[in-house]
């Protein structure tokens, strides 16, 4: 994986003394919170409900067992003792102190790690495939091209004060692992006919308060051009975009207003300037952000089967293991999602574990998913039995990835200052109701996602079946979601009808759930059956 | 009734203010009445509490009782870790919340 050179460190290490400075200012009162706000944000740190929220970034979920035991130190330092990995694969610490952030961030800066990227108006944190690098569907592994874009991103003087915050994710597969098509731009690696590498463009998707899947823009801009075309399509919403309207700054609102073809031809204008600016990297300089990503010293000749005697184990294998490019390995996804727990949380002894698990059996990486759970990415699969067991032990071992109980949810209300409802509670009744594995199995894969606002955090428009909590009049509502999905099938689920109270939406998802086992046909998920009979029946099974 | 909150600027935590300063329990809020804006400006000018502001609350034997949700879980902590909250492991702090 990446490791900083002297420029990434040094600009690192500044900004933390920068903001050291400003958080002494802040806590004399020589500053006042609304000059201070916009300083803290840029460094991750938010006020939330209870407390001040710190946002640590890492850069398409990647990192390694120095940086978890990092996330690990601070969580039981600072915070206390948890961390929540977030939908946008970063980790957010809910307890901090203003007068500790500077350490927190000089600690992060240690092992190469920051909060910046994660607030503000800026080029956010980017995000990718958990699977980079190990899938066995990729092209080639997308992160030298997410880091690319990372250095091209950070601290961009043209791009620093967008009409609002602007995220990118980057993919190399045709399966979707990282909701692409939901993001301002959305890149996928690709090859053409020639055998050269390209992306493949899709631009102005986002949930929220408007969700919209992005349009294709280009259906090939060569490797040579990637930081050129990105640069061209931020100019144009730089300058188009609307700042007068909160709800209406996104990219996705200027191409919807517009249309694609129209953003097309003004990105297509603006490229053939910034193309003669010589702003793409020469191939040396790519070559050496690439040699970082080299595949890690994969053994030949081991076994690829896997004792399958345990049968505990033998259904998380099913579950939670995923084929990987190299003979003998597997790709390890780590469920944050217990039945009684909190999604995304981890406790520091459990962080300490995932780390520990990782420097063993794991060439020394893991992976933060959008799904809120983490990724161990290169096992021997002679290894996993052991690993399991360790799993266990720690209370990780939940067999449960991509099924009903492996939701994501927001912080929601009861952490979040823009929420309007609790999420975490919703999910903890849901994941009750179908705490039976066999139950779980036998409806198979079902994306489930909550969100305690409009901002959809919790990504409840692509979710199979999603859940918005609302508002009404000072009580918690929940709006039903049907038929979203974020992957390379992407959709916008659909509002069911009227909202329910927090006991009514767990009976109503219920519902839903029993009418698609009644109407499913061989091998087809939720959302196969969904697609194939639409909204009606479940309508129908939902208000009677 | 009326109270003021905000969130402490060293800590973050919630504050209630109680007629002579900020306390982090919420039984110790006072009615402010008409002055709870007056109070805000006030001490948002001190540069000690950030964002402070006015809510309604009901006043009842265990003291005041936020009108709206978000404040009452500000009041107490998430309801999903109750033994993170103000009053640790307080068995009634989620029927409270609710």
């Amino acid at each position: 994986m990446y490791k900083y050179d002297q420029y990434d460190q040094t600009i690192v290490d500044a900004r933390v003394e920068e903001f050291r400075e400003q958080v002494g200012r802040r806590l004399s009162g020589e500053l006042s919170e609304d000059q201070f706000k916009p300083l803290r944000l840029m460094n991750g740190l938010y006020l939330q409900l209870h407390a001040y929220m710190l946002r640590v970034a890492i850069p398409y979920g990647t990192l390694d067992s120095r940086q978890m035991r990092m996330l690990a130190h601070i969580a039981r330092k600072y915070d206390r003792d948890y961390g929540h990995f977030t939908t946008r694969q970063n980790l957010q610490y809910n307890w901090i102190k203003l007068e500790d952030a500077p350490d927190i961030l000089a600690d992060l800066a240690s092992v190469e790690m920051h909060a910046i990227q994660t607030s503000g108006n800026c080029i956010r944190n980017i995000s990718s495939d958990q699977f980079a690098g190990a899938a066995a569907d990729e092209v080639e592994d997308p992160r030298p091209w997410a880091e690319l874009l990372r250095q091209w991103s950070t601290f961009h003087p043209e791009f620093s004060y967008l009409p609002r915050k602007f995220k990118i994710a980057v993919i190399a597969s045709d399966q979707d692992r990282a909701a692409m098509r939901l993001h301002d731009i959305g890149l996928q690696v690709v090859r053409n006919n020639k055998g050269e590498t390209g992306f493949k463009f899709y631009v102005g998707g986002g949930m929220g308060r408007t969700p919209i899947v992005a349009p294709l823009i280009s259906e090939f801009v060569p490797a040579t051009d990637l930081l050129s075309y990105t640069e061209a399509c931020l100019r144009v919403y730089n300058r188009y975009g609307r700042r007068d309207n909160i709800y209406k700054a996104r990219i996705k609102i200027l191409l919807h207003e517009i249309g694609a073809d129209e953003y097309r031809r003004q990105v297509e204008e603006e490229f053939a300037h910034v193309k003669t600016l010589g702003l793409d990297p020469p191939a040396s300089e790519f070559e050496r952000i690439a040699a970082h990503f080299a595949p890690p010293a994969w053994e030949s000749g081991l076994p690829d089967t896997v004792d399958r005697s345990n049968v505990d184990f033998a259904q998380w294998v099913d579950q939670n293991v995923t084929a990987h490019k190299a003979p003998g390995y597997a790709v390890v996804t780590i469920s944050l999602k217990p039945i009684d727990g909190i999604p995304g949380d981890a406790s520091s002894a459990q962080i300490d574990l995932m780390a520990d698990l990782a420097e063993t059996y794991s060439f020394d990486e893991l992976r933060v998913t959008h799904a809120q759970n983490i990724v161990l990415p290169n096992v021997r699969k002679a290894d996993l039995l052991t690993m399991w067991q360790k799993l266990v032990d720690a209370k990780l071992a939940d067999a449960n990835i991509d099924l009903v109980t492996d939701i994501i949810a927001c912080p929601g209300l009861d952490y979040c200052s823009l929420a309007n409802a609790r999420s975490i509670p919703v999910a903890q009744k849901i994941a009750a109701r179908f705490a039976d594995p066999a139950r779980q199995r036998d409806i198979g894969e079902l994306k489930l996602k909550i969100s305690g606002c409009i901002n959809a955090c919790g990504h409840h428009h692509a979710g199979h079946i999603g859940i918005l909590g609302v508002d009404r009049k000072g009580t918690e509502n929940y709006q039903l979601l049907l038929g979203g999905s974020g992957a390379e099938d992407a959709s916008l689920g659909k509002i069911a009808g009227p909202g329910f109270d927090e006991d009514g939406i767990v009976d109503a998802v219920e519902r839903t759930i029993e009418k698609y086992r009644d109407l499913r046909q061989e091998g087809e998920r939720f959302l196969d059956t969904y697609r194939r009979v639409g909204m009606d029946p479940f309508k129908e099974a939902i208000y009677g | 009734m009326k109270i003021v909150t905000g969130n402490d600027l060293e800590t973050g935590a919630v504050t209630w203010w109680s007629g002579d300063g900020w306390s982090l329990h919420i039984a110790d809020a006072v009615d402010v009445g008409a002055h709870g804006e007056a109070i805000a400006a006030t001490e948002e000018a001190t540069r000690r509490v950030n964002a402070p502001y006015v809510i309604e609350a009901d006043a009842t034997s265990q003291g005041p009782r936020p009108a709206h949700i978000k404040d009452r879980i500000r009041a107490v902590g998430p309801t999903v870790r109750l033994d993170l909250n103000i009053k640790p492991a307080d068995p009634t702090a989620g029927s409270w919340v609710i």
